[in-house]
C-alpha cells in the first residue's frame, strides 16, 4: 500500500536529502516534498522540469490612519509586540507579526484591514516519474511554517507514495512536516552529536505515536553512539549505510547515486522495501490494537 | 567582548566542531550555544557542575475550561492557527497554539484563557571564570528566537567585565533562531561544505547575514571531498569580497575526538592543524579595523 514517509533527523547534515531523493528515485512513481524551506536542496538533485511557481503569502495588518481614533486597543492586544504607537498612530512591524488577525477584531473603528505579504513560494515540477514539490522561504523571513502548511495540502490529497524531506531539529517546523506521515524514518550519524540529536527526534515521533525506524548513515569502523542508542531503546534499525567516498562525491555534485551506479540502486531499493514492509506491519498492528 | 558567531546555513557542516576548537585555541572565557533546537556544544565542553538553570517561558498557550465552555465555536472559527478542535468538546491543540489571545478575547463566557508555558530550559555554567550559556527548546515549540536572545544575554551579563573573544555556536537554517543570533555580533564565520547543496545554502545564509551589516568570513570543511566545489567557494568569496579563512580536510580522527568528548584542537590530527590556521586568520580579521567584507 502507498505510504507517506517522513525523513527526519535532529542534527543537520546526516543525510536526509540524500536518502529522500534516492528513495524517491527507486520508488519511481511518487511525490517528493521538500519541507526544509529555509535551505531546500532536493531540487538540486531532482532537477525538475516544467516548474510552476506559487507564491505563499501571510496576512499583515494595514492601518487606515484617517479612521484611527488612537484608542490603542490594537497595541494593547498584540501579544507579539508587532504594533507600536508612533506619532499618535499605530505602526506595524511586519517581521514580528504572526498574522493572528486579533488587531482587526479588537479595533472599534474598523480602521485595520489586512494585506497579503509574500514570504516564499512553492515550486512544483516533474523529474521523470517523480513529482517534485519544494518550498522555499524568502531570505530575511523568520518562519516558514505557512509554506509547509501549504505543501501539506497536496500531501494530504496524494494517494500514491510520498517522501517528505524534513527540516533539521525538533521544533514546530518539524512537527508540521510529520503530522500527515504514516511512517517516520530517522537518519543518524555515528557521533555523540548524532546520538544526542537522534534522541530528540525519537522522543518527538513517540509523542506523536508515529511508527518509526532508523537508518545509520556514514558508518565507520569503531564505535557508533547512535547505534548504541537504538539497541538500548529497542528502536528498529532498517539499514546501515557505510561511509563511502563515491557516495559522498556523487551527492556533493547533486547527483542521485541510485541513478548513477547499480551498487547504490541495489542499496536504496533494498532499503525502500524494508521501509515499506515495516510501515505495513506497523499499520497492521495499529489497526489490531 | 568581541563576539564571533559560527553559522553554516546547511546543517552538519561542522559548526560545533569548529566552534569548540576555537574555544580551546583562544582560551575563550565566554561562549554560548545558540542551536537551542539541537544543542551539542556541551557534549565537548566538559563542565562538571550545572551552576544555574532557569525555565524558559515562550508565548503563553490557550486553555479552555470545559466547565465554562458552551461549545459556541467562536474560538474555532477565528483561530488562524488551526489550534482549536471540537472533537469531544472544544479544546486547544497545545502544539499549534501560538498564544495570540484571539480565543480569549472572543470567548463569550470567559472559558478560553492564556496560561504561561514552559517552552525550554536555560543553563549557565560558570566554573573557574569560564562562562558557558546554553539552552534546550522543548519539543515542538516555536519562538526559539526569543530563547536565543536570552542565551546570549545570559552569557553577556555573566561575563560583563570580559573583554576577550566570545565564541557563539549558531543553528542551521536562515530563520528565526539564526536571525536572533545575528543581532549584535562582531563577526560571522560561515563553515561551508563543498557540495552543491552546501554552496546553495551558504549563499542564502550569507545574504541573510549581510542584511545585518556584520563582517563575514568563510571557511570550508572537508574540503578534499570535492576539490572542484571547494574551488567554487573560494571563487565566490573572491568575487563578493568576503574573507576566505581557509580549509579543513576530511579527517576520521575528528569523529574520534568528538566521540571521546574532545575538540579537534585537543589531539594531534590534520583537521586540528588546519583549524589553527583558520582560527588565526579569522581572529586577526576580527581584531583589526580593516575587516572589509561585502557583497
Amino acid at each position: 500500500m502507498a505510504k507517506k514517509i517522513a525523513v527526519l533527523s535532529g542534527k543537520g547534515g546526516t543525510g536526509k536529502t540524500l536518502l529522500s531523493v534516492n528513495l524517491a528515485s527507486v520508488a519511481g512513481d511518487c511525490l517528493y516534498v521538500d519541507c526544509d524551506v529555509e535551505e531546500p536542496n532536493g531540487h538540486l538533485f531532482l532537477k525538475p522540469e516544467q516548474v510552476r511557481k506559487e507564491t505563499v503569502c501571510v496576512k499583515i495588518p494595514v492601518v487606515e490612519k484617517a479612521l484611527c481614533d488612537g484608542c490603542r486597543n490594537c497595541v494593547k492586544f498584540c501579544k507579539f509586540n508587532a504594533i507600536a504607537f508612533m506619532k499618535d498612530k499605530p505602526y506595524v512591524f511586519e517581521e514580528v507579526c504572526h498574522s493572528c488577525g486579533g488587531c482587526v477584531l479588537v479595533c472599534p473603528q474598523k480602521a485595520i484591514a489586512e494585506k497579503e505579504k509574500p514570504i516564499g513560494e512553492i515550486r512544483r515540477g516533474n523529474s521523470n516519474r517523480i513529482k517534485s514539490h519544494s518550498g522555499i522561504m524568502n531570505v530575511g523571513e523568520v518562519s516558514g511554517v505557512p509554506i509547509i502548511e501549504k505543501l501539506m495540502e497536496a500531501v494530504r490529497k496524494e494517494s500514491g507514495t510520498v517522501i517528505i524531506d524534513c527540516p533539521p531539529g525538533s521544533a514546530c517546523i518539524v512537527m508540521e512536516s510529520i503530522k500527515d506521515a504514516d511512517y517516520c524514518l530517522l537518519v543518524a550519524e555515528p557521533t555523540v552529536f548524532g546520538a544526542h540529536n537522534l534522541k530528540m527526534v525519537y522522543e518527538l515521533v513517540r509523542l506523536f505515536n508515529k511508527p518509526h525506524g532508523v537508518v545509520l548513515n556514514k558508518c565507520l569502523p569503531g564505535e557508533n553512539p547512535a547505534e548504541d542508542f537504538c539497541i538500548k531503546n529497542n528502536v528498529p534499525i532498517l539499514g546501515r549505510i557505510p561511509f563511502d567516498k563515491q557516495l559522498g562525491k556523487l551527492s556533493s555534485d547533486a547527483l542521485i547515486a541510485a541513478d548513477e551506479d547499480e551498487r547504490f540502486k541495489t542499496l536504496f531499493s533494498g532499503l525502500l522495501n524494508k521501509i515499506m514492509e515495516e510501515a505495513d506491519d506497523e499499520t497492521a498492528s495499529d489497526s489490531k490494537r | 567582548m568581541k563576539q564571533l558567531l559560527i553559522l553554516s546555513g546547511k546543517g552538519g557542516t561542522g559548526k560545533t566542531t569548529v566552534a569548540s576548537a576555537f574555544i580551546k585555541l583562544s582560551s575563550a572565557r565566554a561562549y554560548a550555544d545558540c542551536d537551542v533546537d539541537a544543542p551539542n556544544l556541551h557534549l565537548v565542553m566538559n563542565f562538571k557542575n550545572e551552576s544555574e538553570t532557569e525555565d524558559y517561558f515562550g508565548m503563553p498557550k490557550a486553555q479552555i475550561d470545559r466547565v465554562k465552555c458552551i461549545d459556541c465555536g467562536v474560538c474555532l472559527e477565528n483561530c488562524r492557527f488551526g489550534a482549536i478542535s471540537d472533537e469531544g468538546g472544544h479544546h486547544v491543540e497545545l502544539f499549534s497554539c501560538e498564544g495570540c489571545g484571539v480565543c480569549e478575547e472572543l470567548c463569550p463566557v470567559g472559558a478560553a484563557v492564556l496560561m504561561p508555558d514552559i517552552a525550554g530550559e536555560l543553563t549557565l555554567f560558570n566554573e573557574d571564570g569560564n562562562v558557558f550559556s546554553t539552552a534546550q527548546l522543548k519539543m515542538g515549540r516555536g519562538t526559539s528566537g526569543l530563547l536565543v536572545t536570552q542565551v546570549k544575554n545570559r552569557m553577556k551579563s555573566a561575563a560583563d567585565t570580559y573583554t576577550g573573544l566570545a565564541v557563539i555556536d549558531g543553528s542551521p537554517g536562515i530563520g528565526c533562531p539564526v536571525i536572533a543570533s545575528l543581532s549584535g555580533v562582531d563577526m560571522v564565520l560561515i563553515v561551508a561544505e563543498p557540495s552543491l547543496s552546501g554552496i546553495s545554502d551558504m549563499e542564502r545564509i550569507i545574504k541573510t547575514a549581510y542584511n545585518f551589516g556584520v563582517p563575514i568570513a568563510v571557511c570550508v570543511n572537508k574540503h578534499d571531498t570535492n576539490p572542484d566545489n571547494t574551488g567554487k567557494i573560494e571563487e565566490y568569496c573572491r568575487e563578493n569580497n568576503l574573507l576566505f579563512a581557509g580549509k579543513i580536510p576530511f579527517d576520521p580522527k575528528a569523529v574520534e575526538a568528538i566521540n571521546s568528548g574532545m575538540t579537534i584542537a585537543d589531539i594531534d590530527c590534520p583537521s586540528g592543524d588546519a583549524v589553527r590556521e583558520v582560527y588565526q586568520i579569522t581572529v586577526e580579521a576580527l581584531l583589526s579595523e580593516n575587516k572589509g567584507s561585502g557583497i
